[in-house]
């Protein structure tokens, strides 16, 4: 059992769960930020697939791969104003617009993407070592051996963390979502500050399918995601909406993904099986821990998570 | 090119239009039947966009509608293959009037048996089972073949003596593929190996690139794969390493990678069928088509493939071609299992039943099968 753990392994493990686990960062990352102004959506899934199918879209039309990145973040915008002007504007229910939106934008997706299916995008984003950070023992060959998406979504999460955190606008952005009648009396403008962090949100879970499309499978395919984001959905409540546990559950995530065939080849006598159920079991844990009211507050749920803001309601 | 739910709505409206049109002709004494187009249907377990499974049953709709100009072609792509939604979908079709409907999941099995029971008329053809009735044929098609003569290009490139395959389920269908394969590539290079991990989806592009990864990271040089998506390929062409595709042609997202692909070709499957419903000299059989039949074939190999290897391919693929080589020669003993017992004896050739239900792996292949 032992011959298999060796560092050279436990390195390319940790590597392989971080180009992995990054697609689920970008969207989580999209997620948290829009339930930290107090709106879920429930629609990244579909934002994702038109995410994805923008930046390969983009990429093919253009020939760069950045503008095809462009793309993603404008389309996933798109989608999510739906959100927005449907819950925010109109104050629809969250959760029946984020279904509808994963719905309309599994078949948009697949619909739009019917002519570049299988045309693979010019360029793509490759690993590209960071010169002297690469060289780090262990760490660089983790961290700095990687795609330029992967140095976009770490320095996204060292942005938002200090963003959200140490800044006055993102004291306004947790106040939106803890206490929007407070914001409110303050002289925030509740709706426009939470119709532009669910945008934004979803400007970046769009990134997040072009880290699919222009990243790890270049090109289009139908429903490529896979699932992947309703898993950024859920982590969102295992990083406890902080932007750095949310890069350790995608990592977890990436992780367990690439561990699995690892052991696997290794020889391990694990059922491919189970192994191929953690990630799964993992997040239905991690749903039903944070179902609890009491345990949600201990997270640090924010209060008017899934509540429209109206002036005046004290419902 | 009707969409299923596209055709519901037309559906609507052209009855409601003929219930005018008759309501019309009782008025007028004068009504002529218009005549009911020839109608095929196809319930689809993933989307037509996935070059893989799907993608390729979709290429045979096409080459249907080519050749039968007056025929009319409707399908549902992303069926459960659970029996709820299968029999609901496949139900829909036969009462919308389809003549013959291709049910192309294994999935499908036990729905279209049961909804072929309400429907003496119409003609049902599941792809991949084995459950038959009056009126329902199974369908399926030898790919090993061209699996096999990959095997040989994959084993005369492979310069680590390693190949990965990363491969869906543990069910006689993949196992199968992974043992002609795995024969072709040692019957050219006796040193190498086939390594197999198992992902447990047919879908999931980055799931079977991670797969691929820890192939390679693990030394193998070539990914086979038994998949629906062309994730391991990419994840060869990124390391310049070479990949073995399957379904359709994937050398288009990998153009560095692919050597060639065991693909699907279900255009003649389909119209012969089509053809026989319309001369109504249809029978119920189980057809397993092999490479001579035309149902499978092998992409052209890869241009960057030394000339000799390709011109052995080439030889091999016109045996299969005519017949001379088939499945049953490639399963001809002395065959070994992994622990190199003997299974099968110095010439004998493996009957169809032990084919079809195949749960061992040949010598050569490095890999467990999960019970």
């Amino acid at each position: 059992m032992s011959d298999f753990l060796t560092p050279t392994f436990v390195i390319s493990v940790l590597a392989a769960a971080v180009a992995a686990g990054t697609a689920i960062l970008f969207a989580c990352l999209g997620e948290l930020i829009t339930e930290r102004a107090g709106v879920l959506n429930l629609g990244i899934e579909g934002i994702m697939l038109m995410g994805a199918l923008a930046g390969a879209g983009g990429c093919i039309w253009s020939g760069s791969a950045w503008v095809g990145a462009g793309a993603a973040l404008l389309a996933g915008a798109a989608m999510a104003a739906i959100h927005a002007l449907l819950c925010v504007g109109l104050r629809a229910n969250q959760v029946v617009s984020g279904l509808a939106l994963t719905i309309f934008g599994t078949g948009l997706s697949a619909f739009l993407g019917r002519d570049i299916v299988g045309m693979p995008p010019p360029s793509s984003f490759r690993r590209i070592d960071i010169p002297f950070l690469a060289e780090i023992p262990i760490l660089g060959r983790i961290l700095f051996q990687q795609s330029a998406l992967v140095y976009v979504s770490i320095a996204l999460v060292v942005f938002l963390w200090w963003y959200i955190f140490r800044t006055r606008a993102g004291l306004r952005l947790r106040a939106i979502g803890e206490r929007p009648e407070a914001a409110d009396a303050m002289g925030v403008d509740v709706a426009r500050l939470r119709a532009l962090y669910v945008v934004m949100g979803g400007a970046l879970a769009g990134l997040g399918g072009a880290a699919l499309s222009l990243g790890t499978n270049p090109g289009w395919t139908e429903g490529m995601t896979a699932g992947r984001g309703w898993i950024a959905v859920a982590l969102v409540i295992f990083a406890a909406w902080n932007p750095a546990r949310a890069a350790a559950g995608a990592y977890l995530f990436g992780g367990v993904e690439a561990g699995q065939f690892r052991l696997q080849t290794a020889g391990v006598d694990l059922s491919p099986f189970f192994l191929s159920m953690l990630p799964y079991l993992f997040t239905i844990l991690v749903l039903v821990l944070s179902t609890r009211e009491a345990t949600r507050r201990a997270l640090g749920a924010p209060a008017a998570l899934g509540r429209a803001y109206m002036r005046e309601d004290r419902g | 090119m009707i969409r299923r739910s596209l055709f519901a709505v037309l559906a609507g409206l052209v009855l409601t239009g003929g219930i005018v049109t008759s309501l019309a002709g009782v008025a007028a004494q004068d009504a002529t039947p218009a005549a009911e187009p020839f109608k095929v249907g196809f319930v689809y377990v993933g989307p037509v966009g996935d070059l893989g499974w799907t993608y390729a049953h979709d290429q045979g709709r096409l080459a249907l509608e080519e050749g039968f100009p007056g025929i009319e072609t409707g399908f549902q792509e992303n069926v459960p293959e659970n029996p709820a939604d299968a029999e609901r979908v496949i139900r829909q079709f036969a009462q919308d009037g389809f003549d013959v409907i291709f049910t192309t999941s294994f999935g499908y099995m036990d729905p279209t048996i049961n909804v072929a029971q309400d429907f003496p008329d119409t003609t049902f053809i599941h792809i991949s089972g084995f459950k038959t009735a009056d009126n329902v044929g199974t369908g399926f098609g030898k790919i090993e073949e061209p699996r096999f003569v990959s095997g040989q290009v994959a084993g005369a490139m492979t310069e680590t003596n390693q190949i990965g395959y990363v491969a869906a389920f543990p069910i006689p269908e993949v196992i199968r593929g992974i043992n002609a394969f795995t024969l072709g590539v040692r019957e050219v290079n006796p040193e190498a190996t086939v390594q197999v991990v198992w992902t447990n989806t047919w879908f999931d592009p980055a799931k079977e690139r991670a797969a691929a990864e820890a192939l390679l990271d693990g030394g193998a040089d070539v990914i086979a794969q038994h998949q629906d998506t062309a994730g391991p390929q990419q994840a060869a062409e990124d390391r310049g390493l070479y990949s073995v595709g399957y379904n359709a042609d994937m050398a288009s997202l990998a153009p560095d990678a692919v050597l060639t692909s065991a693909i699907w070709n279900w255009g003649p499957f389909y119209s012969d069928v089509v053809q026989q419903v319309m001369d109504g000299a249809w029978e119920s059989s189980q057809y397993w088509g092999s490479w001579q039949d035309g149902v499978v074939d092998m992409a052209p190999v890869a241009e960057f493939v030394p000339e000799e290897i390709r011109a052995a391919a080439a030889e091999e693929v016109a045996r299969f071609k005519s017949g001379e080589e088939t499945i049953y020669t490639i399963f001809t003993g002395p065959l070994l299992d992994q622990s190199g017992e003997e299974r099968v004896a110095a010439g004998q050739a493996m009957t169809d039943e032990e084919l079809l239900s195949m749960d061992w792996f040949v010598e050569g292949v490095d890999g467990d099968i999960p019970t």
